[in-house]
């Protein structure tokens, strides 16, 4: 049984479909990519499974029950974690109590959770900077908090919502060991949406792609990339027309 | 159960002066509706407009139709002033620290008044204020006759003003979308001032025409300024027909209360109706906090 | 730190000083001052504990309530009536008091987060509650009525602890306790699971949703721990004063005056309320104080003065006296 299986899942906002008959599945210890152009679908799909919002019809399944339509902080609670597109940190807050309030989900005492938050950003990095306040940090720190954030509630799916966008190319490569890093110690799975290839090609052992709601592809990376349905979706299908087979 | 005719006669009384609320109310709706501003002092301006007219009554005798006019202009002019110079400076910051700025000018304005005033009622016996209208079985007073028709007149120029000029549309065009509007290249600054300064020129007026009607006090703001809210949310933010039937609503209500519970239950009404109207809103979709 | 040493601002050992003198102060001010100063004192005691109450629901749950005088004026009637009518004290008649506060808070909140009513609709909402329980009392003839409610006129010599009757002193380390208190429990809050929970919901719902923090019952809590908190308070209110009249005790303008002190000392600190409620009273009282020695009547200048203080306040130093204090005396600001 996949960790996450997203089965036939649609979902519209006042007749404009977002989502379509999506359906695939995430085994576990994987790192999952979803894929596609700008509203195809990739953020709905993320806040579907973070209970954000209710699907009109499917089923999300994880560890086999069902999650579909559960409230952000009972699918925290089923061990779902997510960070968020615009990074939300607590900015008034220091470093360490952002990751705190994280780790407090999985640590009765606050003594607990402060030693689970320390061991958390020292693996992410901001170990040194645990007490500074949230808001004095950069956009790459930020992001690294919000990944630290949420490791520190033990999730077994990490869902990532698009952390490389502006990020420097140096930073992107640092991000992406780090993920690496954290999916190997923590065991956790991670689910993705991503925009920055690079950071793609890196970390996917699967890609999922998206266009106008639908899953269009599913597969390794290598195969993803050669994919004529896939090239069509980003480039236009003129454009395909175009090239020589 | 009172006879028919007394209740009938405090209804329509009740619309009348209801329609002087809606125009208070009016101001009100324009302000929130476009600067997005919470003026907590609202109900302190229109107490200081009485005073205006008890003044002028008292030195000049003049009578308080008459200083309305030139009270209109003049809190015109002082709030655009006011907006201006001072108030827009804090349009970026959070909402609460707005009610605050204008809690804090309703605490200094109320009580300036209350110094300069002292707390006894004041009230202007004007030749009128005895006399009332006969409409069949129905008595009106005049002075009550008197204040809903300025107030329609008023409302009138306002809604003219809105629909009919440049000045007047591009407020709305801001009220719609403010950020369009600065993109577009509109004054936002000086248009936000235009708003205020109509806002207290209708509440000069509603303050003038109400004068003939009741006892002046230092402490009449926070009442009024809490009726205008109830109007506003009752009869639709930004609507302002709207402001003007939720005030004709809310001075029946007051007026039919006042005749069949007690009179001091009116004001029970417009909250109730508050809570009802605060609290009947859509619910949010699951999880996400949509506003 | 090191740079206050260096420009000579109180060092650690200053800082304990401090408070040990504050502390002394505090204790022995029945025997040094006089009847008046020690009245006004009570009452700034008075208004920061309410305050401190008050900010509990602001700072932990993010709710401007303007209405928060509907808390006092319960709690005071509960108590005060159930003396009136059976002669049962205030230390049995303040567990009705919160009971009734309590139940209020949760109800309303329930309204405003199950009905996502925030902002200017929430603090609208919250007055127009109170407004009602001012006429509602007003047409109450079992408690009073417009006419007010009075306590049996007490003997301020003798100290009956059980009625809470006796002389100002006795009153005046009542409020201190009512203070360190509130002061003691939102510091020890703060330390654990709630103090987290409640800063991060107050700083972001959505992501503090995402950590698995139930929004809606954590808020609830802030909540009625506010209501009840604030029910104390007017039992205090009810047996200091001795009479109640609900078009003084559920006005907006208490509603108003509950909120100066955590504004003007600091939203969401510890120690903002005390310090709040202690600049409005001295600069208010005191300004009047002077005036009347002067010669001159001024009814309404404290008000005007509290105005004042409040604009500044907004305008220049939006996150309230306490913080550049503290700093400036090398305390870290604690939040709550």
């Amino acid at each position: 049984m996949a960790l996450l299986e997203i089965e036939d899942v649609s979902k519209s906002f006042r007749g404009l479909r977002a989502v379509a008959r999506a359906t695939f599945a995430i085994e576990r210890h994987t790192i999952g990519a979803l894929i596609g152009p700008n509203g195809a679908g990739k953020t709905t799909l993320f806040n579907l499974i973070a209970g954000v919002y209710r699907p009109d019809h499917g089923e999300i399944r994880f560890r086999g029950h069902a999650i579909g339509g559960l409230p952000p902080h009972r699918v925290c609670a089923a061990g779902v974690a997510r960070t968020f597109q615009l990074v939300k940190p607590f900015a008034e807050l220091s470093v360490l109590d952002n990751a705190v309030v994280g780790a407090l989900h999985g640590e009765r005492t606050v003594a607990g959770a402060r030693v689970r938050a320390r061991a958390v950003l020292e693996r992410l990095g901001l170990g040194s900077k645990a007490s500074m306040i949230a808001a004095h940090l950069t956009l790459a720190e930020r992001r690294r908090l919000e990944v630290a954030r949420a490791v520190a509630t033990r999730p077994s799916l990490l869902l990532l919502d698009e952390m490389m966008a502006g990020l420097r190319p140096p930073e992107i490569d640092e991000l992406v060991s780090v993920l690496r890093g954290v999916q190997r110690d923590e065991g956790i799975t991670i689910l993705l949406t991503e925009h920055v290839m690079r950071a793609v090609m890196a970390l996917a052992d699967q890609i999922v792609v998206l266009h106008h709601g639908e899953v269009i592809a599913r597969g390794a990376p290598a195969a993803i990339v050669r994919d004529p349905a896939v090239l069509g979706s980003y480039l236009g299908e003129d454009a395909l027309e175009g090239t020589a087979s | 159960m009172p006879a028919l005719s007394h209740v009938a006669n405090a209804a329509v009384s009740g619309v009348l002066t209801g329609t002087v609320y809606g125009l208070m109310a009016l101001g009100l709706s324009a302000i929130f509706g476009v600067i997005r501003l919470v003026n907590f002092a609202h109900g302190e301006l229109m107490t200081l407009a009485m005073y205006v007219a008890v003044v002028a009554f008292q030195g000049l005798a003049l009578d308080p139709f008459v200083t309305m006019i030139g009270a209109a202009a003049v809190f015109g002019a002082l709030g655009y002033a006011l907006q201006r110079g001072f108030i827009n400076r804090f349009v970026g910051r959070p909402e609460h620290s707005q009610m605050l700025l204008m809690i804090a000018l309703a605490m200094i304005l109320g009580n300036a008044l209350l110094l300069g005033f002292g707390p006894d009622a004041r009230n202007v016996p004007t030749s009128y204020q005895l006399d009332s209208f006969e409409l069949g079985p129905m008595l009106l007073d005049k002075a009550r006759v008197y204040a809903a028709g300025a107030a329609v007149i008023a409302t009138s120029l306002l809604a003219a003003f809105f629909r009919l000029t440049l000045t007047g549309k591009a407020i709305r065009a801001c009220a719609d979308n403010p950020i369009g509007a600065r993109v577009a290249g509109l004054p936002v600054a000086h248009l936000y001032a235009v708003t205020f300064g109509l806002g207290a020129a209708s509440v000069a007026v509603a303050g003038c025409a109400m004068v003939p009607l009741i006892d002046v006090t230092p402490g009449l703001g926070p009442g009024y300024t809490l009726l205008a809210f109830v109007i506003v949310i009752l009869g639709g933010l930004g609507s302002m027909v709207g402001a003007l039937l939720g005030g004709v609503v809310i001075g029946v209500s007051e007026a039919l209360a006042g005749v069949l519970i007690t009179p001091s239950a009116k004001s029970m009404v417009s909250f109730g109706l508050l809570v009802l109207i605060l609290l009947a809103r859509p619910q949010g979709l699951m999880g996400a906090a949509r506003r | 730190m090191m740079i206050g040493k260096l420009i000579g601002l109180p060092g650690r050992r200053g800082r304990r000083a401090l408070i040990a003198g504050a502390a002394v102060i505090a204790l022995t001010l029945p025997f040094i001052a006089s009847s008046y100063v020690l009245s006004v004192v009570t009452l700034a005691l008075y208004l920061a504990y309410v305050g401190q109450a008050w900010n509990v629901m602001m700072g932990f749950a993010g709710q401007l309530s303007l209405g928060h005088s509907l808390y006092v004026g319960l709690g005071a009637y509960a108590s005060a009536g159930l003396f009136f009518h059976t002669g049962i004290g205030p230390w049995a008649g303040v567990w009705l008091a919160i009971a009734i506060c309590a139940g209020v808070g949760a109800f309303i909140g329930f309204l405003a987060f199950r009905l996502r009513v925030s902002g200017v609709q929430l603090s609208l909402l919250t007055v127009a509650f109170a407004e009602l329980a001012r006429i509602g009392f007003d047409h109450l003839e079992w408690l009073g009525g417009p006419g007010g409610l009075f306590l049996r006129v007490a003997d301020r010599s003798r100290i009956d602890l059980l009625g809470f009757r006796g002389p100002p002193a006795m009153y005046y380390y009542a409020i201190l306790a009512l203070v360190g208190g509130a002061l003691g429990l939102c510091t020890v809050l703060l330390r654990r699971r709630a103090g987290y929970y409640w800063r991060a919901i107050r700083e972001d719902e959505v992501a503090a949703a995402s950590l698995g923090i139930d929004v809606f019952r954590w808020k609830m809590r802030a909540v009625i721990l506010s209501s009840a908190m604030t029910a104390i308070a007017g039992v205090f209110f009810a047996f200091y004063y001795n009479s109640l009249f609900p078009e003084q005790i559920f006005s907006f303008g208490r509603s108003i005056e509950i909120v100066l002190g955590p504004v003007v000392g600091g939203v969401g600190t510890l120690v903002g309320p005390i310090v709040g409620a202690g600049a409005l009273v001295l600069l208010g009282d005191g300004t009047t104080e002077v005036l009347n020695r002067l010669g001159f009547d001024v009814p309404g200048v404290k008000q005007v003065v509290h105005g004042l203080l409040l604009l500044l306040v907004t305008i220049y130093m939006p996150h309230g006296l306490w913080p550049p204090l503290a700093r400036a005396l090398g305390f870290g600001p604690r939040k709550i």
